[in-house]
């Protein structure tokens, strides 16, 4: 027998050991369990201000675990919408209208897994939404690395309020997949990749683009495939407090390149508040067929400000209040929080005055959230 | 021969640091207890090896930890009703601040010692891989169960296992 | 301590024969460097897959991990809301660690 031939024996011999010993010390932790996510209920007012858009409206979570087995999350979610937006004013007259979401999710834990499976829906006038999620989180590594497998899946129903003749259709599908390690007995990190596709009407019946100055009913490609990378890293400073980066970069098939920078810190102060504080700085390229007046004819067009070149400086402040709490029974927390956001942008008009368009928008948040 | 010196240096070796991980573990199912002596919260200290005799249970827990909280009060109704039959449970806990601990313990109205092992020491000696973890060590010292986690019912199993280790 | 088979690593399955290391090279150099070649690799796939380390952080030193305040997402209704009017203003959408896809609204 030829020297390599034994020694290719003797190896796979050490290798069948090697992974007996390997299987018993990932054996000798399985009984570890996932816990449900904790009994919660939320209710919250928010408020959106800026850009000729005013959004606000009540929403309501509740979640329960029914004999330690399931946890069931019910919520909805309204937006009263009233848009005066520079969109709306240079091309239409200002409108409201409602959106109304739902959703239903039922988590279960099983040994060391978390699966939950979601469904959505939203209402508009003119825009119906049905979606359906699935996600599994998987501890391993004695519980120090946790993996997020997810999918969503969506379809939606276009209208055009006043054309009844008009219907259309989008479907979108979402893979993400994330990990999340802790780093020491103070530091998590985490990494998170989602992919997203959509096919059909992608655009707005509304919104017109200009070609050599004319409007023209917007066009979009029916397709678009994207993907977000997403790194955060949070840790606990030893004096009740904790600091936060995360980074985002953004690529798609439409060229657009965006990056997403966010740095947050929170503080306990005294026994009963808990204030956090961020900045995020977020900068986009174009989309390829973005244009603010298209100066030839192409396939697809768009005068999307969402699509634009821009950059958006948000920062925000959230204070927490503890204020009814019976250890064991329930904790009610009473919270408010505000966001600035500040929009430049480097290639969309005001055509109402030939200058670049930016705009400043405001968001309040208050809530109270009780864990029973 | 040349080749099979290598594997000697150097996959040997690998296989001889795994196998020892996983021999590395100090509480062995049918091996004696590792002794120690903690404060408990009322303030006097307790010793393991002084419960010989009776059928102990070692409960590792943290206020921060939800399970370990809702495993809080199976363990007090199973202290209350073993008690007086030569049953110990004895409530590990592993809270930076021992002033949490000893308010939990009051709200929760337990009955049975709770010790404070706010260094860390004996969770080390222990080494178990989960919270919470149970112990349950028989009348002369030994570990006959390792329970790693808290599920629904197990309390069940907790009662059966005690009941069986009162009967030796 | 019985071996529970379905736990067996993906790197090396028990049981599962290493390929031959090729055809018999022509001089023994060679064969030399090849089964140099493949014990390293084979020590690479121990070190990275078959005896990883123990978590260095143990379940009871996981207190400040568990605090709120080292959760990634506190309020989910806030978390939504603030994510939703991103949605709105920007194109970049995914990876965002909030739970429930988007409402794919205009």
């Amino acid at each position: 027998m030829a020297a390599s031939e034994r020694l290719g024996r003797l190896v796979a011999a050490l290798a069948g050991l090697l992974g007996g010993v390997f299987g018993s010390l990932v054996s000798a932790g399985a009984a570890r369990a996932a816990t449900l996510p904790e009994d919660r209920a939320e209710a919250l007012v928010h408020v959106y201000e800026g850009g000729g858009v005013t959004a606000s409206g009540p929403a309501v979570l509740v979640r329960k675990s029914l004999a330690d087995k399931v946890s069931l999350t019910g919520s909805f979610y309204i937006d009263a919408v009233s848009n005066a937006s520079i969109d709306v004013v240079t091309t239409a007259s200002p409108y409201k209208e409602r959106r109304n979401d739902y959703g239903l999710a039922l988590d279960y834990a099983v040994r060391d897994s978390s699966i939950t499976l979601a469904v959505g829906a939203s209402n508009e006038p003119d825009y119906t939404t049905r979606s359906l999620s699935l996600d599994i989180a998987q501890e391993t590594f004695g519980g120090m690395t946790t993996v997020n497998v997810g999918f969503t899946r969506a379809a939606d129903e276009v209208g055009k309020t006043g054309d009844p003749g008009f219907s259309d259709q989008a479907k979108h599908w979402q893979y993400r997949v994330g990990v999340t390690q802790i780093l020491t007995p103070t530091w998590l990190a985490s990494v998170n990749l989602e992919g997203v596709s959509d096919t059909g009407y992608l655009g707005s019946p509304y919104r017109i683009a200009l070609v050599y100055g004319a409007a023209v009913p917007e066009r979009h490609p029916r397709t678009r495939s994207s993907r977000a990378i997403k790194f955060r890293a949070i840790g606990d400073l030893g004096s009740r407090d904790a600091v936060r980066a995360e980074y985002r970069y953004f690529w798609d098939t439409w060229d657009i390149k965006a990056h997403t920078a966010e740095l947050g810190y929170s503080r306990y102060l005294g026994e009963r508040f808990l204030a956090d504080a961020f900045v995020r700085y977020y900068k986009q390229g174009a989309a390829l067929f973005y244009s603010d007046n298209a100066q030839a004819e192409t396939t697809y067009v768009s005068r999307n400000r969402q699509l634009s070149d821009f950059d958006n400086v948000v920062i925000g402040g959230k204070l927490s209040f503890d204020w009814k709490k019976q250890p064991g029974l329930y904790d009610l927390k009473a919270n408010a929080g505000v966001e600035l956001l500040n929009v430049k942008y480097k290639n969309f008009t005001d055509v109402r005055n030939g200058s670049l368009y930016s705009m400043r928008a405001a968001v309040l948040q208050l809530y109270l959230t009780a864990t029973y | 021969m040349n080749d099979l010196k290598l594997l000697k240096r150097w996959l040997l070796p690998m296989l001889l640091v795994s196998a020892a991980g996983a021999a590395a573990a100090a509480v062995q199912l049918s091996a004696n207890a590792p002794d120690f002596t903690l404060r408990s919260v009322a303030g006097a200290n307790l010793r393991l090896a002084e419960q010989r005799g009776q059928v102990v249970l070692v409960n590792f827990w943290a206020t921060w930890c939800g399970p370990c909280r809702q495993e809080m009060p199976h363990l007090n109704r199973l202290y209350d009703k073993y008690r007086s039959a030569g049953f110990v449970l004895l409530g590990v806990n592993i809270d930076d601040d021992p002033r949490a601990a000893a308010d939990l313990a009051a709200k929760l109205g337990l009955h049975f010692p709770v010790l404070l092992d706010t260094d860390k020491k004996v969770s080390r000696v222990y080494d178990m891989s989960a919270m919470p973890a149970t112990l349950l060590i028989d009348r002369d010292g030994r570990v006959r169960h390792i329970h790693r986690g808290y599920r629904d019912g197990v309390e069940q199993t907790y009662e059966e296992q005690v009941r069986s280790l009162l009967k030796e | 301590m019985t071996t529970p088979v379905a736990a067996a690593p993906l790197c090396l399955a028990p049981g599962r024969r290493l390929p031959r290391l090729g055809a018999p090279p022509a001089d023994r150099q060679s064969r030399i460097r090849g089964v140099r070649l493949a014990l390293a690799l084979l020590a690479a796939a121990a070190a990275v897959g078959c005896s990883t380390p123990e978590p260095w952080v143990k379940p009871y030193e996981r207190e400040r991990l568990a605090d709120p305040i080292m959760r990634l997402n506190r309020d989910a209704l806030a978390a939504k809301h603030s994510e939703h009017v991103r949605d709105i203003r920007e194109a970049s959408r995914g990876a965002t660690g909030v739970q429930g896809g988007g409402c794919g609204c205009k």
